[in-house]
C-alpha cells in the first residue's frame, strides 16, 4: 500500500483498526472530534463497536470493562477530557488491564484553547489520577509517527497490563500528511485468560477473575504496588525510545523537544549549521520512560555548553531534562503555551541568546 | 440425609464481612440462587459498587470486576458492548447509584444498555458511616443531617424506580424489598425477571431493592425490620414500573 494523504485524527482511527483494536468509546472534544466522527463510520464497516459515551467519565470506564473483560480498547480526547478520564486511569492502571488513551492536546489550563499545546505533559506523565502509577507514554512528530505509535500502543499496552498514552496535539490531530500504514497486527489480542473476566465458560480453568483495586491490608497493597514499581523499571530499560538529530558533530548546544516543535527545531538546526553554528537535539520519543540517559550522554560532550529544553508549555518536560542532565551544564527553557507554534528564526534567536549568555 | 436447603453454586462458602441482620447478605444470596437457576455462571460478569458491597466478589463464585464509586454502570456497558453473550449485572448502593453515579446509571439506561442492575437502596452511605443519601427520608437522623433530613434545604429523597421508568426507552424497572419472606420471595422473582429480559436481549432492567443497615439506623435488626415497613414503603412504592411489553401494547 502506498501513501496516502490523511488528517492526523482519522489516520490515528485507522491505525486503530488495523492494530486490530475494533472497540472505541469516546466523548467529542476539539481538537480531536473527526477520531470519533471518522470511526462512527468505520466501525460498523468492520463489524467493531463505537459508542458515544455520556461524559468523558463514563468513557474512562467503559474502556475499564471492556478491558478488563479482554478486548482491544481505546479512546481518544483532549486536555480537558483527560482530566475527567484521569481517575480510570488510576484504576485501570492498579487493575493491570491494558487499554490506549490518545490525547490530543489542546492549551490549558481549564478551558484553555483549542490549538496545539505540550501543557499535558506533567498529567501524562507524572500522574492526573490519584496514587503511584504509571502510563506508557509516546508522542509523535507527525501523522506518520502517530499512526506507527497507535499501533505500537496495544501490543505494549497488553505486553504490562497497563494503559498506553499517546500524547500529540492540536496540530498533529488537524493537519493533512501523507501517511503509510504499516501491516495489519495480528488482530487477537494475546492470551488473557489468566485474569480477565471474559466468562469462566470460555476458559480451561475454573478458577474465576477478579478485575479490581482495593487492598485494604496493607502489606497486600504494598506488595501489589510493588509488583507495579517493578513494571516501570521494567519499561525504564525496556521501552525507552529518542531520536538523536545532528548528533555527531562538535554542537554547543543541545535541544531537548518532542512532537510537533521538535520539527521547527530541526529546521533550525539545519539553518543554523548553514551559518557554521552547530546544534544537537535529542527527541524523546517516550516521555515515560524518559530517554534520561541519551540526555545525560549527549549533554556530558565536551563541546556542549548548555541544554535547552524547547516545549509548547510553560515549563514542564524542563524538569525531566534538569533530572536528566544531573547538574552537568546549565539547562535552559524556551516555551510558548497560547497555541502559537515558534518559527524557527525565533528558536535561532533563543539558541543564540542561551550562548551568549 | 440430604440436604434440602443448599448454598447456590454462585455462592462462596465464606462469612460476609456485613453486620448482624443487613440485607446485602439477603440480596446475595437471590442474586446466587437467580444465577443457578438460569445456569449462568460460567459466563456472568458482576460489578461491585464502592460501598459496602465492594467486597461482593468475595461472596459469589464468578468474575466480578471492582468499579470506581458510581461507575459500575458504564463499566458494564464497556463489558456488554464489546462481549454481548456475557451476562453482566451491578450492583450498587443509593450513594453509589444515585448521587456520584447517577449520570452513569441514567445514560445507560436511556440508551437500553442489556444488563441488569441490583441497586440497594437502605437510606444512607452505609460504608462510610452513615451519611445523609441523595434517598434518605424527610426527617430522618443521619450523621450529615444530626437535625433530620430538611428538605427545605436539601430536597427530597430520590425515588430511582420512578426517575428511571419516565425515560422513553423500553426497560424493566421494578421496586421490591428484602425485609420478610414474603417480600423476598416477590424480590427473588424479580431478579430472576429482570435476568431473563437481559438473557433475551430485550432491555435494561433494573430492581431497586428497599433495604436495612441497622447499624447506621442505630436499630437492632428487628427494628430496623419494622421501621423499614412502617416508613419506607409508603414513600417507595413497591411494584412494577415498567416492562419492555407496555411499549409493544401501545
Ligand atoms: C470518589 C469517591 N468518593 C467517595 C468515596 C467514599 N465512599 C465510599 S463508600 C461511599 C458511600 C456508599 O454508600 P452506598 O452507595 O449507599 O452503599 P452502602 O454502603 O450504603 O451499601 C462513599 C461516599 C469513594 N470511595 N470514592
Ligand atoms: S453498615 Fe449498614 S449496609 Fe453496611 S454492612 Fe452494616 S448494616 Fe449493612
Ligand atoms: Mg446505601
Amino acid at each position: 500500500m502506498g501513501k496516502i494523504l490523511m488528517k492526523g485524527n482519522e489516520a490515528i482511527g485507522e491505525a486503530a483498526i488495523r492494530a486490530g483494536c475494533l472497540n472505541y468509546f469516546a466523548y467529542p472534544i476539539t481538537p480531536q472530534s473527526e477520531v470519533a466522527e471518522y470511526l462512527s463510520r468505520r466501525m460498523p464497516e468492520v463489524g467493531g463497536v463505537f459508542l458515544q459515551g455520556e461524559s468523558e467519565i463514563a468513557v474512562g470506564y467503559m474502556l475499564f470493562g471492556a478491558a478488563g473483560c479482554g478486548a482491544r480498547v481505546f479512546t481518544t480526547s483532549s486536555s480537558p477530557g483527560i482530566s475527567l478520564m484521569g481517575e480510570a486511569l488510576s484504576y485501570i492502571s492498579s487493575a493491570q488491564c491494558p487499554a490506549v488513551f490518545v490525547n490530543i492536546v489542546r492549551g490549558g489550563p481549564g478551558l484553555g484553547g483549542i490549538l496545539p499545546s505540550q501543557a499535558d505533559y506533567f498529567q501524562a506523565t507524572k500522574g492526573g489520577g490519584h496514587g503511584d502509577y504509571r502510563l506508557l507514554v509516546m508522542a509523535p512528530d507527525g501523522v506518520q509517527e502517530a499512526v506507527e505509535m497507535v499501533m505500537m500502543a496495544f501490543p505494549l499496552a497488553e505486553k504490562y497490563r497497563n494503559p498506553v498514552m499517546i500524547l500529540g496535539d492540536g496540530l498533529i490531530g488537524q493537519m493533512m500528511e501523507p501517511v503509510e500504514f504499516p501491516d495489519h497486527l495480528k488482530s487477537e489480542p494475546s492470551n488473557k485468560d489468566d485474569w480477565a473476566t471474559n466468562g469462566m465458560d470460555t476458559r480451561k480453568s475454573n478458577e474465576r477473575n477478579l478485575v479490581k483495586s482495593l487492598f485494604l491490608n496493607a502489606e497486600l497493597l504494598e506488595e501489589h504496588n510493588r509488583v507495579l514499581k517493578a513494571k516501570y523499571d521494567r519499561m525504564k530499560k525496556e521501552e525507552v525510545r529518542y531520536e538523536p538529530y545532528n548528533i555527531d558533530t562538535d554542537y554547543q548546544v543541545l535541544i531537548v523537544s518532542y512532537g510537533i516543535i521538535s520539527r521547527v527545531c530541526r529546521t533550525a538546526i539545519d539553518n543554523l549549521k548553514a551559518e557554521g553554528f552547530e546544534v544537537a537535539m535529542i527527541r524523546p520519543k517516550t516521555l515515560f520512560p524518559f530517554p534520561e540517559k541519551a540526555i545525560e550522554e549527549a549533554a556530558s560532550k565536551d563541546s556542549c555548553k548548555v541544554v535547552v529544553s524547547i516545549e509548547l508549555s510553560m515549563g514542564q518536560m524542563v524538569e525531566d531534562v534538569e533530572r536528566s542532565v544531573h547538574g552537568k551544564r546549565p539547562v535552559q527553557w524556551f516555551g510558548r503555551s497560547g497555541g502559537d507554534i515558534p518559527t524557527p528564526e525565533e528558536i535561532i534567536d533563543v539558541i543564540k541568546s542561551f550562548v551568549t549568555l | 440425609m440430604a440436604k434440602t436447603f443448599k448454598k447456590p453454586e454462585a455462592l462462596s462458602d465464606q462469612h460476609t464481612h456485613y453486620c448482624p441482620g443487613c440485607t446485602h447478605g439477603v440480596i446475595h444470596r437471590l442474586v446466587a440462587e437467580v444465577i443457578d437457576e438460569l445456569g449462568v455462571r460460567g459466563r456472568t460478569v458482576g460489578i461491585a459498587p464502592v460501598g459496602c458491597a465492594v467486597l461482593a466478589y468475595n461472596y459469589f463464585t464468578f468474575d466480578f470486576q471492582e468499579a470506581a464509586h458510581g461507575r459500575a454502570p458504564a463499566m458494564a456497558t464497556g463489558i456488554k458492548r464489546v462481549r454481548p453473550d456475557l451476562v453482566v449485572f451491578t450492583y450498587q448502593g443509593d450513594g453509589d447509584l444515585a448521587s456520584i453515579g447517577m449520570g452513569e446509571i441514567i445514560h445507560s439506561a436511556n440508551r437500553g444498555e442489556k444488563f441488569t442492575t441490583i441497586f440497594v437502596n437502605n437510606t444512607v452511605y452505609g460504608m462510610t458511616g452513615g451519611q445523609m443519601a441523595p434517598t434518605t427520608l424527610p426527617g430522618q437522623k443521619t450523621t450529615t443531617s444530626p437535625a433530620g433530613r430538611d428538605v427545605e434545604d436539601v430536597g427530597m429523597p430520590i425515588k430511582i424506580a420512578e426517575l428511571i421508568s419516565a425515560l422513553e426507552t423500553p426497560a424493566y424497572i421494578v421496586r421490591q424489598a428484602v425485609i420478610k419472606p414474603k417480600y423476598i420471595v416477590r424480590a427473588k422473582k424479580a431478579i430472576k425477571k429482570a435476568f431473563q429480559y437481559q438473557l433475551d436481549g430485550r432491555c435494561f432492567s433494573l430492581v431497586e431493592l428497599v433495604s436495612t443497615c441497622p447499624t447506621n439506623w442505630g436499630k437492632t435488626p428487628v427494628e430496623a425490620i419494622k421501621w423499614t415497613e412502617e416508613n419506607m414503603l409508603s414513600y417507595y412504592k413497591l411494584g412494577e414500573y415498567k416492562t419492555p411489553e407496555q411499549f409493544e401494547e401501545d
